[in-house]
């Protein structure tokens, strides 16, 4: 049986996590490649990079973070944040990337995610959508982490992404974003619903019960957050061991070293 | 020991390429990334990834001078063990029918087709961590793994095979999935070794190890 997935998120800033806990024995807590070894050894079911570097001269200091986390990681890792060319994302994915994130660049061109997928197929795009609630069951696109709106019906854009070849879609309620009031539930399962696409939580998590209702009302089949992880209110393996015992399936191994 | 990853414009070989190194760091294993038939000729195992889509990979292989070739001679005449990982494993296929119906490379009789789940909530790609059930528990591929482990999936198609015993490996999607299918020095697995973490490379050292 499928399982639900667990996804933290790191903000990356010039090569630095913006936010991150202070795990004990870690020599460097603001590099990020250090931050996914520990997310790898929790049993984190994949791993996602938010770029947030304010220019984009210093991007090459993420394509280095990318390839050293894949270096010593073998788990799928997404990254997204500032990707708005096709030589963006190849030099994403030939660093080591699994899957790129569009966002913004995917409301102002929805053919460039279509061209994205022809070239490098529909499994490593992912297309990050964020959306506030205007009036209740509607819901708008917003760009510019959520300061301009665009017009944009979230739902139809949402499907529109998947018949372009998005391979998954990000969901993000931003006006629950940093609230820890939960994830935006009519969002969340409007977009899953309509799509048959797989659909990541993200936005508002502050108790693992809301990380339950992300997939069991939102429809999601994976959920994301950074602050809980980050700020170590909670472990993933105490993520996953909340959500087994709500009933949702999860992967849960022990991650001991096997060989 | 060499391994040949076969390059043919496929996604993740890098990954596929570090893992391999990651899973062999024991055993001095010399991992090259290669289109060239002489290099496919000289390695002792081959490795086939793939993302995207059959006829596209098709394509991409067929493209190369030489290599489908080479490969044949190697995994079919001398018996190098073969190792096919998602597309790459589909690619052995009689026959894929992702956008019209092309032939694979007819090695291990079946064919590819679209995953169709009995229950329609369930998404398509299969996205995801799934645990295997193995039909072959004593195949060398999985010694030191058990039905149970988890192997990390992205896919929207699936492999038929012709003969049930060249199913090694199954999971539930809506209906039994092939997750890992195989005969005498040919194995190849749906999900990604390279990206499920322990498990994955736990799989990978034993296909170093293995001796068909």
């Amino acid at each position: 049986m499928l399982k639900m997935r667990v996804i933290p998120c790191l903000d990356v800033k010039d090569g630095r996590v913006v936010k991150g806990v202070n795990f004990v024995d870690l020599v460097d807590a603001g590099d990020p490649v250090e931050q996914a070894k520990i997310y790898d050894a929790a049993g984190a079911d994949e791993l996602t990079f938010l770029d947030i570097t304010a220019s984009h001269e210093n991007r090459d200091t993420l394509y280095d973070v990318v390839a050293k986390t894949a270096e010593a990681c073998f788990m799928p890792l997404t990254v997204g944040g500032g990707v708005r060319k096709v030589e963006d994302i190849r030099k994403l994915l030939l660093a080591g990337a699994d899957k790129v994130s569009i966002n913004t660049a995917a409301v102002k061109d929805p053919d460039f995610v279509k061209e994205a997928a022809t070239r490098f197929g529909d499994q490593c795009i992912v297309v990050s959508i964020d959306a506030k609630e205007t009036a209740p069951g509607r819901f708008e696109i917003f760009t510019h982490g959520g300061r301009e709106p665009t017009g944009i019906d979230a739902v139809a854009f949402a499907r529109r992404m998947a018949e372009n070849g998005a391979g998954e879609l990000l969901v993000t309620s931003m006006d629950r974003d940093g609230t820890r009031a939960g994830y935006n539930i009519p969002l969340t399962r409007a977009i899953a619903d309509a799509v048959t696409v797989p659909v990541i939580a993200s936005g508002g998590v502050g108790t693992l019960d809301h990380l339950v209702e992300g997939i069991r009302d939102g429809h999601a089949t994976a959920v994301l957050a950074a602050s809980i992880f980050h700020f170590g209110l909670f472990t993933i393996a105490q993520a996953k061991a909340h959500m087994l015992a709500a009933g949702l399936p999860m992967r849960v191994e022990p991650h001991k070293q096997a060989m | 020991m060499s391994v040949a990853i076969i390059d043919y414009g496929a996604g993740n070989l890098k990954s596929a390429a570090k893992a391999l190194a990651f899973a062999g760091r024991a055993s001095n294993t010399d991992v090259v990334v290669t289109a060239d038939p002489d290099q496919v000729a000289k390695a002792d195992r081959i490795v086939l990834p793939g993302v995207g889509a059959f006829a596209e990979c098709k394509r991409g292989l067929e493209s190369k001078p030489g290599i489908v070739a080479a490969l044949c001679e190697a995994v079919l005449q001398r018996g190098r063990p073969f190792l096919g990982i998602c597309v790459g494993m589909q690619l052995m296929a009689s026959v894929g029918v992702e956008y019209g119906e092309h032939p694979g490379l007819g090695w291990i009789k079946g064919r590819v087709v679209r995953l169709t789940p009995k229950d329609p909530a369930l998404k398509i790609p299969q996205m995801g961590w799934n645990d295997l059930v193995l039909r072959r528990p004593q195949h060398p591929l999985f010694a030191g793994l058990a039905s149970g482990v988890h192997g990390y999936f992205v896919h929207s198609y699936h492999y038929l095979v012709e003969d049930p015993a060249h199913l090694l490996a199954e999971v539930e999607y809506g209906g039994r999935v092939a997750a890992a299918i195989g005969r005498d020095n040919l194995a190849g697995v749906q999900f990604h070794p390279e990206k499920s973490q322990q498990v994955g490379l736990r799989l990978l050292a034993n296909f170093l190890a293995w001796k068909p």
